[in-house]
């Protein structure tokens, strides 16, 4: 498959993809990111994550209305308030479902997949009904469009970097949350030993709760940088609930490390094999190769170990 | 889930109560089905019953077993579609298909420049293996996937999600490769079976009978195997997986095996689809049917062989008579089902029947056995009333 390119030609090839990779690897981060807590850290399966995902950037798609008719002026910064917005909203909602439905339901982590199934079947059809079946897109703001050229065959687009940019903050904000604020050390205690966690004073009902809620929220954000390369429908989320799964249970379910490398490796490995085979064909290799892993390697890339 | 004591020296699988359920079955699928509806209503529910089979393997391997896969629909579409290339290598012989540029192979592979059959067709031609395939198939497929997770033990959540990737692979395959299974439309324009056209209203309603006839034959092999010993083995494996290893059982070899007769009983509810129903398509594959093949066993209850088939046709009749007069409402009630099932009655309809109904009623209907049971019988019943799990 490679002989019918020159060097210079595969060398810029891999560059393009590699730059193609990397904006999907923004993707996976962001949502992995709030699943790998919502999963890794409390053993729920949130099949609707997608969905909170979803409602960021149907929030982000309104506030770009709303600055286009009303505010035209600020346009240029609506995306950091719509992102704010998109974080409340998940964030609150993914709160309520875990009072109503999770908190019922934490003894039972196989029953947590079928009732967020249908949550997120639910959440699909309110979609639906409100916002109408159609895709929307939101407009850029001028400062993101085009595109920068690195050598003459080689460009990198802006909105991307942006994305790019956007995912490496947030996943240093979340690492820090987790692993130097006393509430990540909380979140933590609670993961380890429920039990012990509780006697020394920490109310981890609201500590639940509150994981929840911030894996919801950065859902939301994650919907929120999605409108920037993707347009948004009712069942957009539905589309990369399976791939985040799989790079969260690859990289080792309760290592954020884990989780970046995983969707890291995936992502460019389905986008290299893109340009040479059809789209679908990539995907397949790639889902199986990773299977095939999984199989070879049941506990993910990387593993804390944790006395049970 | 019924924790009967193991009654007198009797080996027979079957309890009367069992048999009086299996009887009401077939009586209703028998004789008060085709007579109350006309054909066009029957063959949905021969559809619908199916999916039974999925549902029936279900409540062994996720029920019983404790491993819930979210990959059923891949069997189940394995079977179908080993049915499908043999109907449709039927239909497209070279009188049929004279005005392709390549007579005597499907259309669909004609349409993609295909010229030469694909070997992995060329033994549908023949009915012997193909009727062995529709089983064969799925099973060996789950035999393999079943060795390489659970010899790691590989369980739980971890099981459910890469079935359900295995799902999305597999559609997104049939799908991509679209000159050699027919792509999103599936294979469709089927004919004849061996010569006798299946499109025809009398042809159906045999089928209808057949698969009645195919799926009480599996319920009595599911009873049969949640009767024996084996059955047993499979509850105490989901309920305390590390006391069974320490008996001595290889646990693995008891999940492999639970996975591959559920992985089977799919693959031939699938061919009996493609045989009523008349085509096959990557849209009984994906992730989206096969987790509402979950949902099915669910509302029917995951731990109740009967209670799973009642279901099946429960959901699906209110399906399609939702999807008739309220397609909008149909995903939000769809959805609040999956929520209300879980939150409010884990055990679904025969939960409910067994603590509402049967206690009114006499021991052969599932009801306690204190009243008929002779003060004679000495040996003491631990639990007498059938208790509901969690």
């Amino acid at each position: 498959m490679f002989s019918d390119y020159s060097l210079a030609e595969l060398s810029s090839i891999f560059l393009m993809q590699g730059f193609a990779g990397l904006i999907l690897f923004s993707v996976f981060v962001l949502m992995a990111l709030g699943l790998a807590i919502i999963f890794g850290q409390m053993g729920v399966i949130n099949m609707a994550h997608g969905e909170f995902m979803i409602l960021g950037a149907y929030v982000t798609y309104f506030t770009s209305q709303f600055f286009l008719n009303h505010l035209p002026s600020l346009f240029g910064i609506y995306f950091f308030v719509a992102m704010i917005l998109a974080f409340l909203a998940s964030g609150a909602l993914g709160m309520a479902t875990e009072w109503l439905m999770i908190r019922h339901l934490y003894k039972r982590p196989l029953d947590t997949l079928l009732a967020t199934w249908g949550l997120s079947l639910i959440l699909q059809q309110v979609y639906r009904s409100v916002f109408g079946p159609r895709e929307v897109g939101v407009e850029l703001p001028g400062w993101m469009m085009g595109s920068l050229p690195v050598t003459d065959v080689v460009e990198v687009q802006i909105n991307g970097l942006f994305v790019m940019g956007l995912t490496i903050a947030i996943t240093v904000a979340v690492a820090l949350l987790m692993y130097r604020s006393s509430w990540g050390k909380q979140v933590r205690a609670v993961v380890q030993n429920r039990v012990m966690a509780g006697a020394v004073g920490i109310n981890t009902e609201k500590v639940d709760r509150y994981t929840f809620g911030l894996g919801c929220g950065i859902a939301g954000v994650a919907g929120s940088a999605f409108t920037m390369i993707g347009s948004t429908g009712p069942t957009s989320g539905q589309l990369y609930i399976v791939d985040t799964f799989l790079v969260v249970v690859f990289g080792g379910a309760q290592s954020l490390l884990g989780t970046i490398a995983s969707a890291f490796t995936i992502s460019q490995a389905q986008s290299t094999l893109e340009f040479f085979l059809s789209g679908s064909m990539a995907k397949v290799l790639t889902l199986i190769g990773v299977v095939v892993i999984l199989m070879l390697r049941p506990q993910g890339l990387f593993v804390i170990k944790v006395r049970r | 889930m019924t924790t009967q004591a193991p009654t007198s020296g009797r080996s027979f699988f079957l309890r009367p109560q069992d048999m009086i359920g299996i009887a009401l079955l077939a009586l209703l699928l028998l004789v008060v089905l085709p007579l109350a509806l006309d054909n066009f209503r029957l063959q949905f529910v021969g559809k619908y019953l199916t999916y039974a089979f999925v549902a029936l393997g279900l409540v062994l391997c996720w029920g019983y077993a404790g491993i819930l896969s979210l990959g059923q629909g891949v069997f189940f579409g394995l079977g179908g579609y080993c049915m499908a290339m043999y109907l449709k290598l039927e239909a497209s012989s070279v009188e049929n298909t004279r005005i392709q540029s390549t007579p005597g192979i499907p259309d669909f592979m004609d349409w993609n420049q295909i010229t030469a059959l694909p070997w992995f067709w060329e033994p549908f031609r023949h009915f012997g293996f193909t009727t062995l395939a529709v089983v064969a198939v799925p099973a060996l497929f789950a035999l393999i996937l079943g060795f390489a997770l659970f010899k790691r033990r590989v369980g739980g959540v971890y099981f459910a999600i890469i079935t359900q990737a295995l799902a999305a692979i597999m559609t997104i395959l049939i799908v991509g490769q679209q000159g050699y299974t027919g792509g999103i439309n599936g294979i469709t324009d089927l004919r004849t079976l061996h010569g006798w056209d299946i499109r025809t209203d009398g042809a159906k309603t045999v089928l209808y009978f057949v698969c009645v006839g195919l799926l009480l034959a599996c319920i009595l092999l599911a009873y049969y195997v949640k009767s024996s010993k084996l059955g047993r083995l499979l509850v105490a494996m989901r309920d305390k997986e590390d006391r069974v290893r320490f008996s001595g059982y290889d646990v693995s070899s008891f999940k492999v095996f639970v996975f591959c007769l559920s992985a089977a009983l799919s693959g031939i509810g699938g061919a009996m689809f493609t045989l009523q129903v008349g085509f096959m398509s990557p849209s009984f594959v994906g992730i989206v049917p096969s987790i509402e093949m979950v949902i099915y066993t669910a509302v029917g209850g995951r731990l109740s062989i009967l209670g799973a088939i009642y279901g099946t046709l429960l959901v699906n009749w209110a399906k399609t008579s939702f999807s008739e007069s309220f397609p909008e409402l149909w995903l939000l009630g769809l959805g609040g089902l999956f929520i209300a099932v879980v939150l409010a009655f884990p055990n679904g309809i025969a939960g409910l029947w067994q603590v509402h109904v049967a206690p009114r009623l006499g021991p052969l209907f599932g009801g306690p056995a204190r009243r008929a049971a002779s003060p004679a019988v000495a040996e003491p019943l631990p639990v007498a009333t059938p208790a509901v799990a969690e």
